[in-house]
């Protein structure tokens, strides 16, 4: 077995792996609805193909939309968050409480929830399922990120339980929306972090798992007598599907023509050039732009050229946004307003100061002190405007918008040099600063994702000078109320951008490909799909 | 010949441990670790703690020196413990045994039909008296060669699946499901048969021995059966085990177009996440068929022609 051999399969993995992540938008719309007039009906099966399997069926511990699609219809969560208005609503709470200083928050639970296994979803098992949370290891960061400086967990009473952290935290109580802080059983909770993965976790949700076989599929059961579902849902009760399959198709062109041929319902990640095939056949394309912080270009921003406000400035007007939301995305894509995308809550339209402006760009560097050289590139002391982006292979469409930026950057005489590597190596690079500019997108329905990113007292990957921008994000989270945060949020907004500590690109839209027969497959807060209300003719 | 086979049989224990060996340092090499790749899954560029990624690091082993580590494998390995897959903490073994099946299946499907059509294509070829069918018979071979498998793949389920539903365009059921898949696997591994054997044949039916057998009267069929093949044969057979090798590697890619479960499914996921230990079984596995696979074709060789004698100082070295 020779490097070639290796090779080979390190290709097909890849290529794998880009079709696996292609799957994370949404559109505006949603919900689909499809146009027929006929009434909902209770039965049937829904067959959903997806383009990867994590091999994990914990919900808790997937991160990749084609798990969550599934994964999320085993779980209640205690709050769920209005797509349309990003509000936080009741759902397994009732309602909660949330202290001044945002680091306690108490939640009424509802009475009458019980587990797939009839041991009843109670204060102790919510304490549990978070309790065991910080245990669970690698697959689950962005649970373990939610509940990052809880202090301690009690449950009051048996309907009552609070969560008490070190420091103010407002964005717990969207993180409680989602999948990923859905109620596992106490059973459940108490298992190893691999045996949840593999064993299957017990919930409460309006599905059960009925079976899961390793990249093949995953077979959903409507569980009945379900009777506790968010407020955000048409249906009450159960839901009306008998039975949901997963299929795990890696290859784009065979989900598409399957889709096409009728050999499946509904499927994940259509890229642009499918989309003209399947609305040809009959298919209905539904879009949600992603909330959270849009693709863009974030700089190192203590390397010596990009620590100059100005060169960060100057690739953020030369950059023709529009380009490349129009060519590269599938259709519908919007260039980025700000650096969260507009579903996100707290979003701020900035597309004044987003601007593609190459004589500014220009003038910019020239000001600077970089005058362009006999090749076009421009230098300043001798030394040559040469940046290199660093870029993951896990969407298709990353390599073609960074070949667009490539050229568009050029225009402006900013040579640039695009490093490719492999998503096992993605912390590495980041944790050792070993990159100049990188590109990259995090999905998340709270404004708090800015801290996350940008906070000189985290993790900083991005280098960002200490400067007022922190004691902004500081403030948000530990804001309560929502006008005075979303005040700061578009303050962290601006700040972000006018200095250009990272330089937006473009928003990501996932798109589902649904056939006629299926109505109301709904999009969520964060654009994953929610199929309780999901039926089928 | 019980001498030969032992000596033999040591070989293969060197090829496999050769294959284990290379493969853990390969993978060790590649930048990043199986740990990384777990925290990346996500694809967004969410942050992961370091400490937290330090912690699963040593949990697993892998901050010890890479020779200990090699060592620590190799043991457990030696007594028939490939330890459990990173990824999904399953054991390797349980992993592979579930998917093998389903890729000897296709393999074997597969390379029957590569040999009924790669060898009845050569037959044919050969056979035809007249020079432009032959020419065009000559030429698909090399054409089926050159072809990548996964656009074959593509294509058929195209025609068969999506424009005409005779045949699924995924999944492992029945032998319905397993038509399209053996037929594109089959495509490259018989062409290359086909290749060998016809240019064998054509070699073969030019010696005095065929210009005898037709003085003596024998009819251009029972001489093209009956003396030809038998001897033209032995390429095409050495090459049929080499390309058990191939057919392996192919399985990956159309297990993945055809979205079928098997070993090529796990491979392709074990390597895009640096599964060390499932990589590792893998291999180990693959070596052993293609080894027991070369060791079949070469004690076969005496009986299709007696003049080979299967020595243990001088490997059998094939009319090639």
């Amino acid at each position: 077995m020779g490097r070639t051999l290796k090779h080979a399969w390190l290709n097909v993995g890849l290529v794998a792996g880009l079709v696996v992540l292609t799957g994370c938008g949404g559109g505006d719309s949603a919900g689909s609805g499809a146009g027929s007039s006929s009434t909902p009906k209770s039965g049937g099966t829904l067959t959903f193909a997806v383009g990867s399997d994590t091999g994990c069926t914990d919900p808790q511990q997937v991160a990749s939309n084609d798990s969550i699609y599934s994964v999320r219809q085993l779980v209640d969560s205690l709050t769920d968050q209005d797509p349309q208005t990003g509000k936080i609503v009741p759902w397994l709470a009732e309602s909660w409480d949330i202290s001044k200083d945002a680091t306690t928050f108490t939640f009424h639970l509802r009475e009458g929830v019980t587990f797939s296994d009839g041991t009843p979803l109670d204060a102790e098992a919510v304490k549990a399922d978070f309790e065991a949370v910080p245990d669970l290891g690698a697959l689950a960061g962005l649970a373990t990120g939610y509940l990052a400086g809880v202090e301690k967990i009690t449950a009051d009473d048996a309907q009552t339980v609070t969560v008490t952290f070190a420091q103010p935290n407002a964005q717990f109580l969207q993180a409680t929306s989602t999948h990923s802080l859905g109620i596992v059983s106490l059973a459940s909770s108490k298992l190893p972090a691999p045996d949840r993965c593999t064993k299957g976790i017990i919930g409460s949700g309006p599905f059960t798992l009925a079976g899961y076989a390793a990249n093949q599929s995953t077979t959903l059961k409507k569980r009945t007598g379900y009777a506790w579902g968010s407020s955000l849902w048409k249906k009450p009760g159960e839901a009306y599907l008998d039975q949901v399959v997963f299929k795990v198709l890696p290859e784009a062109g065979v989900r598409t023509g399957s889709l096409q041929s009728g050999q499946v319902d509904a499927i994940g990640n259509v890229g642009r050039a499918d989309e003209s095939a399947l609305e040809s056949a009959g298919v209905t394309l539904e879009a949600r732009a992603n909330p959270g912080v849009v693709f863009g270009l974030s700089p190192n921003n203590a390397h010596p050229i990009l620590k100059d406000a100005a060169v960060r400035q100057a690739i953020g007007y030369a950059i023709d946004r529009q380009q490349i939301a129009d060519t590269v995305f599938n259709t519908g894509t919007e260039p980025a307003t700000s650096v969260l995308a507009h579903t996100t809550p707290g979003y701020e339209d900035l597309s004044g100061q987003l601007t593609f402006d190459l004589d500014k760009a220009k003038s910019l560097l020239e000001g600077d002190g970089w005058s362009a050289g006999a090749d076009g590139i421009r230098e300043k002391d001798g030394k040559k405007l040469s940046l290199a982006i660093t870029w993951f292979a896990n969407s298709p469409t990353n390599q073609p918008s960074l070949e667009l930026i490539q050229q568009q950057l050029k225009q402006a005489g900013i040579a640039v040099e695009l490093k490719q590597n492999e998503i096992s190596q993605f912390a590495t690079i980041l944790q050792t600063g070993d990159f100049e500019l990188a590109w990259g997108n995090v999905t998340r329905a709270d404004p708090d994702i800015l801290r996350t990113q940008f906070s000189t007292a985290l993790a900083n990957f991005y280098q960002v000078p200490e400067t007022g921008l922190e004691k902004t994000l500081t403030q948000q989270a530990g804001t309560v109320d929502e006008a005075a945060r979303e005040k700061l949020v578009a303050r962290a907004q601006e700040d972000l951008v006018e200095n250009a500590y990272t330089v937006p690109v473009v928003e990501l839209q996932t798109k589902l490909g649904v056939a006629k027969r299926v109505h109301d497959l709904n999009f969520e807060a964060s654009s994953r799909i929610q199929l309780h209300d999901t039926w089928v003719e | 010949m019980p001498r030969y086979v032992i000596r033999r049989l040591v070989q293969a224990v060197g090829v496999l441990w050769a294959a284990y060996t290379l493969s853990f340092f390969i993978l060790v090499l590649l930048p990043g670790d199986p740990v990384s790749a777990m925290a990346g899954a996500g694809a967004d560029s969410a942050p992961v703690d370091p400490a937290r990624l330090e912690a699963l690091r040593h949990e697993y082993g892998f901050d010890q020196p890479v020779p200990l580590q090699y060592l620590n494998h190799l043991g457990h390995a030696l007594i028939g413990d490939l330890g459990d897959s990173v990824a999904t903490g399953r054991p390797v073994t349980q992993l592979i045994t579930q998917a093998l099946p389903q890729t000897l299946l296709l393999t074997a499907s597969a390379l029957t039909l590569a040999f009924v059509l790669g060898g009845g294509l050569a037959l044919a070829a050969t056979f035809s008296a007249r020079p432009g069918v032959r020419q065009v018979l000559l030429s698909l071979p090399p054409l089926g060669v050159s072809v990548p498998t996964f656009w074959i793949g593509l294509m058929l389920v195209q025609f068969f699946s999506f424009r005409n539903q005779w045949f699924p365009a995924f999944g492992n059921d029945g032998l319905k499901g397993l038509v399209l898949p053996a037929v594109t696997l089959a495509v490259p591994t018989g062409a290359q048969i086909a290749l060998v054997l016809a240019k064998s044949l054509i070699t073969t039916l030019d010696e005095p021995y065929i210009g005898t057998a037709r003085a003596k009267g024998a009819g251009r069929r029972h001489v093209h059966l009956r003396h030809a093949l038998r001897n033209a044969s032995l390429p095409a057979l050495t090459v049929a085990g080499l390309l058990v090798g191939q057919l392996m590697a192919n399985a990956v890619v159309i297990e993945t177009v055809f979205s079928r479960n098997g070993l090529g499914r796990v491979t392709q996921s074990a390597v895009s996440t640096q599964d060390i230990p499932v990589v590792q079984g893998v291999v180990v596995y693959g070596a052993l068929v293609f080894v027991v696979v070369n060791l079949l074709v070469d004690l076969v060789y005496p009986v299709l022609d007696p003049r080979i004698v299967l020595a243990p100082r001088r490997p059998v070295v094939a009319a090639v």
